[in-house]
């Protein structure tokens, strides 16, 4: 399937909204779920068509003009961690709207609108070759959140729209003229105007422009992460938005940001990386464990899990820059855990939400006994969240300590602790709002997960088990990917990585593998 | 024969206003008359004939060449026009403009914009930014009645007069310079003393170039802009904002980039400093200020800083940067302005943010357009003012203008800010109390999805423009 379909899929849907007229609710629901499950269904055969052996660095390639005087084109292509980015869009886009069927009920048509055009900006994120292209969907992606975030947000939703907005745009506007100078430099060197990803990873780039650029890169990723102390707008972001909001700001916005650094700043500027690690590292450290203790004091059941997320992206940040494979190999696959753990969790306040209107953690308890299904899959989630083996969780906690003890211990200790801290915070959570008595009344009539809200989890859960058990296909698939930028970012163990890359899953991939997630029959 | 083939979109816009001032002259008193169609025949007539002269390079009467720069300015600027008579159709009757001498005015200011970046004598320019001023200042202040516009008509009539003087001071030093008041003898006249310029040069440069700076709004010559723009009926705003920009900035184009251009290194300097200064004031005061219209204007103020800083920057690649960012901030400003006269009632029409509370509730496809167009101003794709922000930047990138990039890029950061407010205001102010929208018609309508669709255009597709606009400024240098 030609990734162009993919990104234009969600976004026919949004047109053929925009003409629908405003007072068929049901059909416009109706439109939107098929948009966004046909956005799921073309985009799924990446999963087998996707060639891990292939020896060309991006595959479905698409190639055209965009821009000739200033040598910008359409360019886009995939390599395996862009692959699985986007079938994680794909697949969280749908879930996303699926879970607002009854959510909401303001404005819906815009609504809906407004999710397809926020998909179609991050897929175009996630397989533009182009710098110029990428910048245009980084950006756009902007919009569309800060809508969702400001109309259809709770309490404070002006603040928290305007405070995420402005954040990123500062970053992303740093970023620009960070493009710009590379650019600049490529013609100075070359005499071609060119934004094509590949030829900067051939470039060389001296080191004091290597800097600088890092730089701007860095606070342009970094912020959208985000990473300590830029962390602020998240919880805000977080907690005002509507559930399909945080869905899709957790699982994939955030990704933009690590994406960001595994396709442009580590492999462009391999020197400058190398020099960052170390404040990139006590960055992420202190990410880590604030985050966990900002989630433990949170009475705001959703800011707690923004914080958790802002400790989790700190590990995939830690894992990226231990520069070595299993590291990275630990921090991509931890980016789609992320994605489906803290996206379930996200879909998981939400329902509760919908039937209480509150997310303060003490006007639960006891929600397990009315709730039996619910309480299973939030256990289930929190698990996944913490990193219990046999869950997807796991696998990448484990790779990212590992390729960080390698490095230094004590990033490894650190960020051991600030596991332990995210159990503690998840299982205290868990603890407050599903165990003891039920205190209040009104949660004592609460229906439970009806099968649409079971269907939303369905997918996630098979991914958190699959991923947990038998993670061979995904790390397959990074592998050639991972290698690329070792060989680039540390040439000096990059020799032994496919080695080490192909060694560890194989620990992992656990004996008896349940037949239903067995996968990947396409995987040569 | 060659003469009048130079002149012939300013000559067809002329016939159209002359036109609409006979049709005014033979309506009868209730008779409703659609002449804003002879304006939109003659724009469009004049938009033909840019098409025609393409690659020409008609020259006519030795002073007015239709090379292809002015064709493009004059085709920016006839656009312009067609807009503001679309916006106008109902807006005129409902403000209780009188539409006769509104449409003929309009027509010759338009006139005027197109001549000024044709003239390639400085005497004619002048002659062509007397031409469009005062058209302008009489349709700042055409609603007799109204305290604040008349109020502002006087203040841009005072202040623009002065300006022109220090223009026409400028010409008499230049004309002391080179004996002349051609650009292409004053260009041979400062290239032969461009080691070492006299006073008179120095002179009749600085001048020049406060008149330009007035014209285009750039600080410190930028206080009318508010007053003016608050007073003025939002769709002469709308007009004048764009128009008048526009025009400026050609004439200062042709003027320091062939007359001039020996001295670059030193104008560069000057013109740094303006366009960082007018970028700051022109966000930073837009911040504060609570009427959409003088938002927008203090947003204007800011834009010229970006157009300055692309003409500072002018070169292999952003050569065509101003052109281009002049298209683009053209139909979007014109269309943001379009929105605000749509909005107005007669008793409601000075354009305060507040009365934006709710409209996306009232008219959602008008609050649509309206974020539209301000997120293009703001820079963001992929509407037009992202490729022409990026433009601009790169080009200061590629030129070493360093401070003036980052200055750029950091203010069009804080802009974004008060644009978003207006955003806030449409779509997520809570008080949804019933906004009314007075009713407004096809050819309005029509109006605003062509600008919406051009923002849009310009900014997925903008090879074409730019093209355009690299061909025509190689005309000029």
């Amino acid at each position: 399937m030609s990734l162009t379909l993919i990104l234009l899929t969600p976004l026919v849907g949004a047109l053929v909204l925009l003409a629908m007229p405003r007072r068929l609710e049901g059909g416009i629901k109706i439109v939107a779920n098929v948009a966004a499950w046909a956005g799921f269904l073309v985009s799924l055969p990446l999963w087998w068509q996707f060639d891990p052996s292939s020896a060309d660095q991006f595959q479905f390639v698409t190639r055209s003009p965009w821009i000739p005087s200033i040598g910008a084109e359409y360019h886009t292509g995939i390599d395996g961690f862009s692959a699985l980015l986007v079938l994680l869009t794909t697949l969280m886009g749908g879930i996303a709207i699926t879970a607002s069927w009854s959510a909401v009920s303001l404005r819906i048509k815009e609504y809906y609108i407004a999710l397809l055009v926020l998909q179609t900006g991050v897929i175009g994120a996630f397989i533009a070759l182009d710098l110029l292209l990428f910048f245009l969907f980084f950006e756009v992606m902007l919009v569309p959140m800060y809508f969702l975030i400001g109309i259809w947000g709770s309490d404070r939703r002006l603040y928290s729209a305007i405070k995420f907005f402005l954040y990123t745009l500062v970053g992303s506007v740093v970023l620009l003229l960070g493009i710009l100078a590379l650019y600049f430099h490529l013609h100075a060197v070359t005499g071609v105007y060119s934004f094509d990803v590949t030829r900067y990873y051939t470039l060389d780039v001296p080191p004091r422009l290597q800097f600088w650029v890092f730089l701007a890169f860095f606070l342009g990723f970094s912020i959208k992460v985000p990473m300590f102390p830029f962390h602020t707008w998240l919880p805000d972001a977080h907690t005002d938005a509507p559930t399909a909001g945080s869905v899709i700001l957790a699982a994939l916005l955030l990704k933009a940001g690590t994406y960001g650094f595994f396709r442009f700043s580590m492999p462009m500027l391999p020197d400058a990386t190398r020099e960052a690690v170390p404040w990139i590292a006590l960055l992420s450290l202190i990410g880590i464990v604030y985050g966990a203790l900002c989630a433990m004091a949170q009475q705001d059941w959703k800011r707690l899990v923004a914080y958790s997320s802002v400790s989790h992206m700190g590990m995939v940040v830690l894992g990226l820059f231990a520069l070595t494979p299993t590291g990275i190999t630990g921090s991509l696959i931890q980016q789609i855990n992320h994605g489906v753990s803290t996206g379930a969790l996200f879909l998981l306040v939400g329902v509760v939400y919908e039937r209480r209107h509150t997310r303060q953690i003490d006007a639960y308890g006891g929600i397990a006994a009315v709730m039996p299904l619910y309480a299973a899959i939030f256990l289930l989630m929190t698990m996944s969240s913490i990193g219990l083996p046999a869950l997807n969780g796991f696998v990448g906690e484990v790779l990212i300590l590992q390729g960080t003890f390698v490095v230094s211990k004590v990033w490894a200790g650190v960020a051991g602790l600030g596991i332990i801290l995210g159990a503690a915070y998840m299982l205290w959570l868990y603890q407050r709002t599903m165990f003891g008595e039920i205190t209040h009344d009104e949660n004592r009539g609460l229906k439970d997960l009806g099968l649409r809200e079971v269907f939303t989890f369905v997918p996630l859960i098979i991914l958190a088990f699959w991923i947990g058990l038998y993670p061979k296909p995904f790390v397959d698939r990074l592998a050639p990917a991972v290698q690329r930028l070792v060989e680039r970012v540390s040439p000096e163990i990059a020799a032994g990585a496919a080695a080490a890359v192909h060694a560890v899953p194989d620990a992992h991939a656990a004996p008896a593998v349940p037949a239903t997630t067995h996968p990947a029959p396409g995987v040569h | 024969m060659d003469n009048l083939q130079a002149i012939m979109p300013m000559l067809i816009v002329t016939l159209a206003a002359m036109a609409t001032m006979l049709a005014e002259a033979f309506r009868r008193k209730d008779e409703r008359m659609p002449i804003g169609g002879l304006g939109v025949i003659g724009l469009v007539g004049a938009i033909a004939a840019a098409g025609l002269l393409w690659d020409r390079n008609a020259v006519g009467f030795g002073v007015i060449q239709a090379d292809n720069f002015s064709l493009f300015v004059t085709v920016v600027v006839a656009v312009i026009g067609l807009f503001t008579i679309m916006f106008s159709s109902e807006v005129v009757e409902r403000e209780g403009i009188p539409s006769g001498e509104y449409y003929t005015l309009t027509l010759f200011s338009v006139v005027g914009m197109m001549m000024m970046a044709s003239a390639t004598d400085l005497l004619v320019i002048f002659i062509a930014l007397e031409i469009m001023s005062i058209a302008v200042y009489v349709l700042t202040g055409i609603k007799r009645t109204d305290a604040a516009g008349t109020e502002a008509s006087f203040k841009y009539f005072l202040l623009g007069s002065f300006s022109s003087a220090f223009f026409l001071y400028g010409i008499a030093f230049s004309y002391a310079v080179s004996g002349s008041t051609r650009l292409d003898a004053l260009s041979t006249a400062i290239a032969q003393s461009a080691s070492a310029p006299g006073p008179m040069v120095w002179l009749a440069m600085g001048l020049l170039l406060v008149g330009f700076a007035f014209k285009v709004s750039a600080v410190p010559f930028h206080m009318w802009t508010p007053d003016a723009y608050e007073g003025a009926p939002t769709v002469v705003t709308g007009f004048m904002s764009t128009g008048v920009k526009a025009a400026a900035v050609a004439a200062f184009l042709r003027v320091f980039l062939s007359a001039f251009e020996p001295l670059r290194g030193d104008w560069t300097q000057l013109l740094t400093w303006i366009a960082m200064l007018t970028m700051v004031v022109g966000t930073v005061v837009g911040v504060a200020q609570t009427n959409v219209k003088r938002m927008l204007a203090y947003s204007s103020i800011a834009h010229a800083g970006y157009l300055l800083a692309g003409i500072i920057a002018a070169s292999a690649i952003g050569k065509s940067a101003v052109l281009f960012y002049l298209a683009s901030y053209a139909v979007a400003n014109v269309g943001a302005f379009g929105v605000i006269a749509f909005i107005a009632t007669r008793e409601r029409n000075t354009g305060e943010l507040t009365d934006f509370t709710g409209l996306w509730y009232a008219k959602p496809m008008l609050a649509v357009l309206m974020a539209v167009f301000l997120l293009s101003l703001g820079g963001f794709p992929p509407m037009a003012g992202f490729i022409a922000k990026w433009y601009i930047f790169a080009a200061a990138v590629n030129e070493g203008f360093y401070t003036l990039a980052i200055v750029g890029v950091l203010t069009s950061v804080v802009s974004v800010f008060f644009y978003l407010r207006i955003v806030v205001m449409m779509f997520m102010s809570s008080n949804k109390a019933e906004l009314e929208v007075p009713p407004f018609g096809i050819v309005g309508t029509l109006g605003l999805a062509l600008a919406a669709i051009a923002t849009f255009y310009l900014g997925i597709l903008p090879t074409r423009l730019i093209d355009l606009a690299t061909q025509s400024i190689s005309t000029i240098f």
